[in-house]
């Protein structure tokens, strides 16, 4: 049992029954007072969602799930915590489920993580076989059983309420809300859904108390975050730190620099790419946290850095990206499933300058058209980041595209779809 | 969303074999009673693991009379998700991410081999059926890009001659040994460690 000495030695496991014997309110009061935030994109206060969930089992059954289904471009944290720190999930697993009333959870993976599946199972079994959880976990007088759910490559599928229709055995495509999943989740029972990493700090907070957790960081920003800083850095990694650590510090420091010197910095995306991107200007003196990047008109996301120096194409860059949204996209929804479809080939013909001049702002238009008018947040996470690279690099589009379209002066064709074939053939040089 | 071409060459039967039908059955007791259906995507990768890694419509049939439900509702999972392959692969199924992270890391090099030493056009079974390949969305490893899947496996940090040699490797018979290929520990900074100190193996 060699394995297993580990993870009592790194303090998982000790006084989870203490812990429990302090009460369920207990456990919401300290979640909340510790300020903690949802880690898996939108910053949501933990303390406040698990309140949402009622008081007392009705006559449905509580559920925990928990949301693995990493797919965010950029981010790669909750990898390394169902590899390497799978006792830390499972734990905090069972003093959330006990905080919220269930007696059963589904970690729902992603499935192209297949040996991370395999170890969080063993690190599951080895639980089970030492009774910390199943009947009686823990001595603590609660059931808990703990199943894992594989993903099968669908990035709507991290959207909490996706999630709970894949979860069913359905197509993943976000429902509508309210009612929230807190009161009408999965099955139509309460349920609480959080990120890996939220669930695995949880212990922790417990354990070294609110006070503790509240002194590292900002306020309201608290805690520690992994981060990781992937691109064009010498040293991609993933690291954690305190939350409010200023960005050139962490790509300095930790991801060892900028590939050719902080002055090739082109821009950065700071949290996952359905951020909008910022400009090295920001970069220079911007810290780490969701307040302040909301500041910016950006957002901390998940954390997932990517850098982007000068050798790079901007708008090449967020074509990728655009295209990533038009392959995701669930096609509940007409505006972002076909939104996103023009933005990329808007972006990719952009990128090529063979766009006129005026598309640059109907972009911007057809950006406009999708934020707001989806049932998911999909539609404002594939519209971000169009926005921020016309918010911050306009020049560098118009520079490339700056012809006028000929077809102006000959507006007898009502309709046409494909107006900007015309436009090139039309095109004066 | 993307659109999935189902195999023209279809078999007229598909059933577990025991051993799966056991796993199956197991399966199904993860889930509340009446809620079997929840069991759909497991049973489709049993399904597709038993059938040299593709799912034939024969397989969608059967598992929905045996979770009784429509087949309809199979096929809209199977061809929803983009893990299920429903026409043949090769044995070596390789993955390569070209999201932003990766392509800015140069994804496309390796995709370029890919097109040298495989096959001309992506989902072509080359080789005597040894291996395929497919460009595919973010993989959730970008602090270790470029990397690609091979089969279950994650192969980390790669550039041109890497993947040549892996690629070679393949083709000969040999199975490479996944993780990264510049010699660093997982997703740690190379040389460059300034946290968790005292931790050897953090």
């Amino acid at each position: 049992m060699k394995i297993f000495i580990l993870p009592q030695k790194r303090g998982d496991w000790s006084e989870t029954k203490t812990l429990c014997q302090k009460g369920k309110d207990w456990i919401i009061n300290e979640i909340k007072v510790s300020e903690l935030r949802g880690r898996g994109g939108a910053g949501f206060p933990t303390g406040l969602k698990w309140s949402f969930a009622p008081k007392e089992i009705g006559t449905k059954p509580h559920y925990l799930v928990i949301n693995a289904d990493e797919s965010e471009p950029g981010t790669c944290k909750d990898r390394d915590i169902l590899r390497f720190e799978p006792h830390k999930l499972i734990e905090g697993c069972l003093l959330t489920s006990y905080a919220v009333n269930a007696h059963k959870c589904f970690i729902y993976i992603r499935g192209e993580y297949v040996n991370e599946g395999k170890k969080l199972q063993k690190a599951i079994d080895e639980a089970y076989e030492k009774k910390l959880i199943g009947k009686n976990a823990s001595e603590t007088g609660w059931d808990l059983d703990i199943y894992i759910h594989y993903g099968a490559g669908a990035y709507i599928c991290g959207e909490e309420t996706a999630l709970l229709e894949s979860l069913e055995g359905k197509k993943g495509q976000p429902r509508l809300k309210p009612p929230f999943p807190a009161l009408i989740g999965l099955y139509g029972c309460p349920t609480i859904i959080n990120n890996v990493e939220t669930i695995a700090v949880v212990p922790t907070i417990l354990r070294r108390g609110a006070k503790w957790f509240t002194s590292i960081g900002k306020p309201k920003n608290t805690g520690t975050k992994i981060f990781c800083i992937s691109g064009n850095v010498n040293k991609p990694c993933n690291v954690e730190e305190e939350m409010g650590i200023s960005l050139k510090e962490l790509i300095e420091v930790h991801a060892g620099g900028v590939v050719g010197g902080w002055e090739n910095l082109q821009a950065v995306i700071p949290g996952g790419s359905s951020m909008p991107l910022l400009p090295k200007k920001i970069c220079e003196t911007i810290t780490m946290d969701f307040d302040s990047l909301i500041k910016e008109k950006s957002g901390l996301g998940t954390a997932g850095i990517v850098v982007i120096n000068k050798d790079q194409d901007i708008i090449k860059c967020m074509a990728r990206i655009a295209r990533f949204y038009k392959h995701e996209s669930c096609g509940q929804c007409t505006p972002c499933r076909e939104g996103s479809g023009w933005m990329w080939r808007m972006l990719e013909r952009m990128a090529k300058g063979e766009s006129s001049k005026d598309e640059v702002d109907m972009l911007m238009d057809v950006t406009k058209q999708i934020e707001g008018h989806t049932i998911c947040a999909f539609g404002e996470g594939s519209a971000w980041p169009v926005q921020g690279l016309l918010r911050h690099f306009k020049k560098e589009i118009t520079k490339r595209n700056n012809f006028d379209p000929l077809i102006k002066t000959n507006k007898n064709i009502p309709y046409l779809v494909d107006q900007h074939l015309l436009d090139k053939e039309n095109v004066k040089s | 969303m993307t659109i999935k071409k189902v195999s023209k060459e279809q078999p007229d039967k598909f059933e577990f074999n025991s051993k799966n039908l056991v796993l199956a059955k197991n399966i199904l007791k993860n889930y509340p009673d009446g809620k079997q259906q929840s069991a759909v995507m497991a049973l489709l990768y049993l399904a597709q693991k038993q059938n040299e890694n593709w799912i034939p419509l024969i397989a969608m049939k059967y598992i929905a009379k045996f979770l009784d439900m429509p087949y309809i509702k199979v096929y809209e999972v199977a061809t929803f998700y983009s893990m299920y392959n429903l026409a043949p692969v090769g044995n070596y199924f390789i993955q390569v991410c070209t999201t932003t992270p990766c392509m800015i890391r140069g994804a496309y090099d390796l995709v370029k081999t890919c097109k040298e030493k495989i096959s001309e056009k992506q989902n072509e079974v080359s080789h005597e059926g040894k291996c395929s390949w497919v460009e595919v969305e973010c993989l959730g490893a970008c602090v270790n890009a470029p990397m690609m899947q091979i089969n279950d496996d994650y192969y980390e940090d790669l550039d041109n001659e890497k993947m040549e040699k892996i690629i070679n490797q393949i083709l000969t018979g040999n199975k490479p040994e996944p993780g990264s290929y510049r010699g660093r520990k997982n997703s740690e900074p190379e040389e460059n460690r300034k946290t968790l100190l005292d931790v050897r193996n953090a």
